[in-house]
C-alpha cells in the first residue's frame, strides 16, 4: 500500500524514529527535572540522561564525549563554530576560507564576518562538486585562521576530502570546522583520526526530533572558542541555556540507532538509489548533478533538461522532493549550488533533488520512476525548447530575450 | 506554494497546446522569455484576412503560472482582432489567474507573447 505523497526527501528532514519517539516522551512528562538543578534527583536524573546522551552523541563520530556541546542545531552550531573561532583567534588574523557550495548556515555566517572585518575566500569547486585540494592550499596565507568544509553537500550529497583538507590545515596551525549536518549515519566519521577541530551536527537528518544538535570541540590539540549565547554557563559557558532533555535524549538515542544499524541500513538504501537512478537516467537527455562515487548512498539529483523544475515538481506532486530551482522566491535564481558546478542554468533549474531513507520501499521508487516517466513526457510536450531541440536547433544559438 | 484553481485547471488541462505548419497562411510566432530565466513562452496566432485571429497556439517551457498564463492567453486572443488582442493587459491575466506577486512576470511574460506574434504578423504582412 502506497501513502502519498511518497516521502523523498530525507536531506530535508527525517521523521522521527518510532523508538527515538518512545524515548524522549517520559523526560516530558515524567522525568522533567533540569538537567542543572543539583540539589534533588529530578535534576541528577535529568542530568544523567543527558550525559548518556552525550556519550551516544560521541560514540557515533568517535570524539571523547567531553568534547560535545548541545546547540539547537547544525544553524547554530556552525555559527558557534565560525563566529566562535574566528573571534577567538583574530589576534592571529583576519582571514577565513571556505567553499561556495556550503549551507546558507556557514556562507551567511561568514558575511556576517565579513562585515565586521575579517576577509573571506570562498573557494570554487569541480564539475563534480569536489574542492580541489591545490586550489584549498593556494588559497591559504599567513593570517588564514580558520577553514570551514561541509562534510556532505546537502543537494548534491557529494562528499569532500575531509581526511586531506584536516591535514593541510593542521600542518599549518588553521582551524578545521566541518558542517557533519549530512553526514551522520550515512558516512563513518572517526574525529580520533580526522584532523578536524570543529564539527558541526543536527539530530532532525538522522531520525531524531528538530531542535537539537551538538557542537564537537576539539580538546588535544585544545580549540577554543568565544561563546556567542551568555548566561548561566551551561556548556563549560560555550552555551547557555537550560538543556532540552527529551530533545537530548533523542538525539542521543538517534544516533545510537545509526550507529549499530548504518552499515546495513546504507546497503538497502544504495540498492533503492541505484534503482531509481536507473530509472530515471533511462528517459531521455537527463544529467545527473554532482559526482556518483564521491557520495553519500542516498543523494540522487538530477537535471531533467528542456523541463522547468517548478513545473515538474507540480506534476508530481505524489512525491514529496526538493527542487533546485529557487522559482517561488522574488529572486528567481537558480541554484547556487548547481551554478558553482558549471550548470548553466537551465539545467539548475530543470533539477531534483531525490534523498531516500530508513522507511523508502522498492514500490515507492518503482512508482517514482513510472511517475517521472510520464510526466516529463507530458511537459516536454509542452516545451518550445524540446521541440526546438528535436527541430535539430542548438539551444546555445538562440538569441533569447532575457526578461 | 499554493497555486489558485484557475492556475491549477490550466496545469492540468492546458487549452490549445502544439504549433501550427511554419508555412501556414496567416502564422505568426512570438517566442519570448529564455532558459536561463525559467520560462520560454511559444504563443503563434493564425490570422483570417479579416485581420481577426481564427486560432491560437502555444508550447511552455516554465513554471505552472507561465504555463497557465499562456494556455489563458490562447482563449482570450481567438476572435479578436489583432489590434483588440494588443489591448490584453497583464493585469488582466494576473487577476484573472489570481497570480501572486511573485508569478506576476509570468503574466508580463504573456503579454509580450502577444505582442510579440502581432508584431510579427504585422512584418510579415504589412511590409
Amino acid at each position: 500500500m502506497l501513502k502519498f505523497p511518497i516521502y523523498l526527501d530525507y536531506s530535508a528532514t527525517t521523521p522521527v524514529d518510532p523508538r527515538v519517539a518512545a524515548k524522549m516522551i517520559p523526560w516530558l512528562t515524567e522525568q522533567f527535572g533540569n538537567p542543572a538543578s543539583r540539589s534533588h534527583a529530578y535534576g541528577w536524573d535529568a542530568e544523567k540522561a543527558v550525559e548518556e546522551a552525550r556519550a551516544q552523541v560521541a560514540a557515533l563520530v568517535g570524539a571523547d564525549a567531553k568534547e560535545i556541546i548541545w546547540t539547537s542545531g547544525a544553524t547554530e552550531s556552525n555559527n558557534l563554530a565560525i563566529k566562535g573561532a574566528a573571534r577567538f583567534y583574530e589576534g592571529k588574523g583576519k582571514h577565513i576560507v571556505t567553499v561556495k557550495t556550503e549551507h546558507k548556515a556557514v556562507l551567511d555566517t561568514f558575511r556576517e564576518l565579513e562585515r565586521e572585518g575579517f576577509e573571506a575566500t570562498y573557494l570554487d569547486v569541480q564539475e563534480n562538486g569536489l574542492i580541489d585540494l591545490d586550489v584549498l592550499r593556494a588559497a591559504l596565507r599567513p593570517d588564514t585562521v580558520l577553514v570551514s568544509v561541509m562534510f556532505v553537500n546537502n543537494e548534491i550529497g557529494v562528499i569532500q576530502p575531509i581526511a586531506e583538507i584536516g591535514e593541510i590545515c593542521r600542518e599549518k596551525g588553521i582551524v578545521f570546522h566541518v558542517d557533519a549536518a549530512q553526514a551522520t549515519g550515512k558516512v563513518d566519521i572517526d574525529l580520533g583520526a580526522l584532523k578536524v577541530d570543529l564539527m558541526s551536527f543536527s539530530a532532525h537528518k538522522t531520525y531524531g526530533p528538530k531542535g537539537i544538535g551538538a557542537l564537537y570541540v576539539r580538546r588535544k590539540p585544545r580549540v577554543r572558542l568565544e561563546a556567542q549565547m551568555h548566561g548561566g554557563g551551561h556548556e563549560r559557558g560555550l552555551r547557555s541555556g537550560t538543556l532540552a532533555t527529551h530533545q537530548i535524549v533523542g538525539m542521543g538515542e538517534a544516533f545510537r540507532i545509526a550507529r549499530e544499524e548504518m552499515a546495513a541500513e546504507n546497503v538497502r538504501i544504495r540498492a533503492l538509489r541505484d534503482r531509481l537512478l536507473n530509472g530515471l537516467t533511462s528517459i531521455e537527455a537527463t544529467y545527473v548533478n554532482g559526482d556518483l562515487e564521491h557520495r553519500v548512498p542516498h543523494n540522487l539529483n538530477i537535471s531533467f533538461a528542456y523541463v522547468e523544475g517548478e513545473s515538474l515538481i507540480m506534476a508530481i506532486k505524489d512525491v514529496a522532493v526538493s527542487s533546485g530551482s529557487a522559482c517561488t522566491s522574488a529572486s528567481l535564481e537558480p541554484s547556487y549550488v548547481l551554478r558553482a558546478l558549471g550548470r548553466n542554468d537551465e539545467l539548475a533549474h530543470s533539477s531534483i533533488r531525490f534523498t531516500i531513507g530508513r522507511f523508502t520501499t522498492e514500490e515507492e521508487i518503482d512508482y517514482t520512476v513510472e511517475l517521472l516517466r510520464s510526466k516529463i513526457g507530458k511537459l516536454r510536450e509542452l516545451s518550445p525548447l524540446w521541440e526546438m531541440v528535436q527541430e535539430g536547433v542548438d539551444l546555445d544559438t538562440v538569441q533569447w530575450a532575457a526578461h | 506554494m499554493a497555486y489558485s484553481e484557475k492556475v491549477l485547471d490550466h496545469y492540468e488541462n492546458p487549452r490549445n497546446v502544439g504549433s501550427f505548419g511554419k508555412d501556414e497562411e496567416g502564422v505568426a510566432t512570438g517566442m519570448v522569455g529564455a532558459p536561463a530565466c525559467g520560462d520560454v513562452m511559444k504563443l503563434q496566432i493564425k490570422v483570417g484576412k479579416d485581420g481577426v485571429i481564427e486560432d491560437a497556439k502555444f508550447k511552455t517551457y516554465g513554471c505552472g503560472s507561465a504555463i497557465a498564463s499562456s494556455s489563458l492567453v490562447t482563449e482570450w486572443v481567438k476572435g479578436k482582432t489583432i489590434n483588440q488582442a494588443l489591448e490584453i493587459k497583464n493585469t488582466e491575466i494576473a487577476e484573472e489567474l489570481a497570480l501572486p506577486p511573485v508569478k506576476i512576470h509570468c503574466s508580463i511574460l504573456a503579454e509580450d507573447a502577444i505582442k510579440a506574434a502581432v508584431a510579427d504578423y504585422k512584418k510579415k504582412h504589412e511590409a
